[in-house]
């Protein structure tokens, strides 16, 4: 090495002895840029999730009040036939009613029965009812029962009426208090897990109120959405992937699936509207034409990600296939199609989570109407969970608060549950090569 | 290493004209009389296959040319060149892979036992049971090593029970040299084997449907020495079965493994002969700048 060249290299050498630090601290940057956006997002989740979660697990409570119930023979059965008829259309909120003025012989006026008897829920009777139909020999005996109350009585339970406002500004007014007072001096108030907000369908009074219907609504229609765009998807991509020619046609198919993907979901709502309802007049609020309006909003990215999961399948497995004389369709079917399924799937997860969280297409098609009864089939009525959540998030009733939260807490949940099945399949289908 | 296999004695060497020769002037066949500009003798008494004046554009490009050859019976053809001359492409023709990219069109006949394999009643599927193809790159199925062999067997139709279908695997892989390898894990994935045992396998998938003509496409370009040889080795005892086109970048494992060998060069058969007589007498100035190692 000449001296010429010698001194080069060391200058060189120090110019990159120069620069190292400043390239370290531009690293460090970078990493804590990245650090940091991580960070934010993380307490953003765990932020939502505090706020959900705090609101929302008292809607998985109820208050309940004690009461001895008597089933009187003459009030159930005065002919004592123990006809069913007869037993399922006696009076029993007058058994009720009767148990409330045991406990607090000093209301006489009507006035203020009223107002004692409204602190029991409106469901209270059919709690008795379904005791006696249970067991029609329970007639002429007495019976200590858990009886939910209203909710008002509840929120005050819970905590979020405040005692100390004026009476004339609270729900509840000062007699109201002095009975949930006795009560509760007498342990006959308890706040218990209610099990009725996961089993009951949609009510206008809150304590009544449940999830189920609008769990079955969403199910159903993911059912429907899964079952039409999950195979109408992959065969799509399949065929345009692995068989179309690239030509004039195909690319515009391919520009307009990419379109698709962007449309407002509202618009395929209007659509299926036209289409479904108008067109082949299937039944509104179904949770068969909010799976079809969903399937339309789903398909493309369904589309989109099949297409890049076939794309990543390394086209040597295509090559050794057709090298053993597998004709397309084999080759596609036996080892394509399994290599590019954990991708599919990944995509029809993405895309099902989105259509489970969408109520926008379902407005338009009559999924918001309130549906009390939980729906049996594809063609009954029914809501959806986010529909639910709007619903409740847009009544006036306190109660209602906490039930809106719990509701986006199930929502959450099925959430999860789709996303772990996701992960388990794809680490069934995941092959390395 | 080309200087090996260069003709080190000088007075082996006939001088050949420099331009190209009709090779048709020295065809010793009668009858057989074939328009082309390779050097050599393009044709053999016994040809599994036949390609004539065969020509292949990918869309603008005219990536081979005019190119007539034969493929011998249990014998070894080395098809040699630079990158880019075509070699590949020509070995796609001879069970027609090429059908697979569209953009590629194939002009020219290619015959298998007499009869043109580019013909519409020629059953692709059935063509490639004939013509086995091992490719660059071992891509055994990400399935069991069982699998990978019984695969072939399986869709054609091969095997009549599963007795059959393990007997089938078992010679399949004993015949390349395999089996006593991974006898005891047939059950294991294909691609948990090394780089040369995934290659080995991958012919003994290809050998599982009895083909006619084995193709490989740089069987062992992605190999270490010892795998390496292995094939080769593996490629000689095959012979006595079928035939086997190999193309290669590798000159010393042309001369090892081939019988004959035919030069490539921009898409033209430029010489085709005796593997001893290219590597040690090449007629074509060409293929005696490639063997030497002047370019390549």
């Amino acid at each position: 090495m000449s001296e010429a060249t010698q001194a080069r290299a060391r200058t060189s050498q120090q110019k990159v002895a120069a620069g190292l630090k400043r390239r370290y601290r531009a690293e460090l940057r970078f990493r804590s840029y990245g650090i940091a956006a991580v960070a934010l997002g993380l307490l953003f989740v765990a932020f939502l999730f505090f706020s959900i979660i705090s609101k929302g697990y008292t809607a998985f409570e109820q208050t309940f009040v004690r009461l001895e119930v008597s089933y009187a023979a003459d009030k159930i059965d005065p002919d004592g036939k123990r006809a069913p008829a007869d037993l399922e259309g006696a009076n029993y909120e007058a058994l009720v009613r009767q148990a409330l003025r045991e406990r607090f012989p000093e209301v006489t006026e009507r006035g203020d029965l009223r107002k004692l008897y409204g602190l029991l829920s409106g469901s209270a009777e059919t709690v008795v009812r379904a005791r006696v139909l249970a067991d029609p020999n329970r007639i002429g005996s007495r019976e200590t029962l858990w009886l939910m109350a209203d909710d008002h009585v509840d929120m005050l339970v819970k905590g979020h009426i405040d005692r100390n406002v004026p009476e004339d500004e609270r729900s509840i007014d000062d007699r109201e208090l002095g009975w949930i007072d006795r009560l509760t001096a007498e342990h006959r108030v308890e706040v218990r897990f209610n099990p009725k907000f996961l089993t009951g369908g949609d009510s206008r009074e809150p304590e009544q109120a449940g999830v189920r219907g609008a769990v079955m609504g969403s199910l159903f229609t993911l059912l429907v959405t899964l079952f039409l765009s999950f195979p109408i998807g992959v065969a799509a991509a399949v065929y345009l992937e692995e068989f179309a020619k690239r030509n004039r046609l195909t690319d515009i198919i391919e520009v307009n699936i990419n379109n698709l993907a962007a449309v407002p979901s509202i618009v395929f709502g209007l659509l299926g509207l036209a289409m479904f309802i108008q067109f082949f007049g299937l039944p509104r609020s179904a949770p068969l034409v909010g799976g079809l309006v969903l399937t339309l909003m789903t398909l493309p990215t369904i589309i989109i990600t099949s297409r890049a999961a076939l794309k990543a399948v390394p086209p040597s497995i295509r090559e050794a296939a057709f090298g053993m004389g597998a004709s397309p369709v084999q080759a596609v079917l036996h080892h394509v199609l399994p290599l590019a399924m954990p991708g599919m799937l990944t995509g029809a997860i993405i895309g099902m989570a989105r259509a489970l969280g969408e109520s926008a297409p379902l407005l338009m098609i009559g999924m918001v109407a309130f549906i009390a009864d939980v729906p049996k089939t594809l063609s009954d009525p029914a809501t959806v969970l986010p529909v639910q959540v709007y619903l409740w998030a847009s009544s006036p009733e306190r109660a209602f608060v906490e039930r809106t939260s719990g509701a986006i807490m199930v929502l959450l949940a099925f959430l999860l549950v789709m996303n772990a099945a996701a992960v388990f399949l794809r680490s069934r289908f995941e092959r390395r090569w | 290493m080309s200087t090996e296999i260069a003709p080190t004695d000088p007075n082996v060497r006939i001088r050949v004209p420099r331009a190209r020769v009709a090779a048709a002037a020295d065809d010793s066949q009668p009858g057989s009389k074939i328009e082309t500009k390779t050097v050599g003798q393009v044709t053999v008494a016994d040809a599994v296959m036949t390609a004539r004046r065969v020509n292949v554009h990918y869309g603008e490009k005219h990536a081979v040319k005019d190119v007539s050859l034969d493929i011998g019976r249990n014998a070894v053809i080395a098809l040699i060149g630079p990158s880019g001359c075509g070699k590949s492409t020509f070995l796609r023709c001879l069970n027609r892979m090429n059908d697979t990219i569209d953009s590629a069109r194939v002009d020219g006949s290619i015959t298998l036992d007499g009869v043109d394999i580019y013909e519409k009643r020629q059953d692709v599927v059935q063509l490639r049971a004939r013509v086995g193809m091992v490719f660059q790159k071992p891509n055994p199925f990400p399935k069991s090593i069982y699998e990978n062999i019984a695969y072939g067997p399986r869709i054609h139709g091969l095997a009549a029970n599963r007795a059959e279908l393990d007997e089938v695997v078992q010679t399949s892989l004993a015949k390349a040299g395999l089996w006593e390898e991974v006898k005891d894990r047939l059950d294991h994935p294909g691609t948990g084997l090394s780089g040369g045992q995934q290659q080995r396998l991958c012919i003994a998938r290809a050998i599982a449907v009895d083909p006619e003509v084995i193709l490989m496409d740089e069987p062992c370009s992605a190999l270490d020495p010892i795998a390496t040889a292995r094939i080769e080795d593996l490629i000689d005892e095959l012979r006595q079965n079928y035939a086997i086109v190999i193309v290669t970048h590798n000159m010393q494992q042309a001369a090892r493994v081939s019988q004959r060998t035919a030069y490539f060069h921009l898409g033209e058969l430029v010489e085709v002969g005796a593997t001893n007589q290219i590597f040690t007498n090449p007629r074509h100035r060409l293929t005696e700048d490639y063997i030497t190692g002047r370019f390549g």
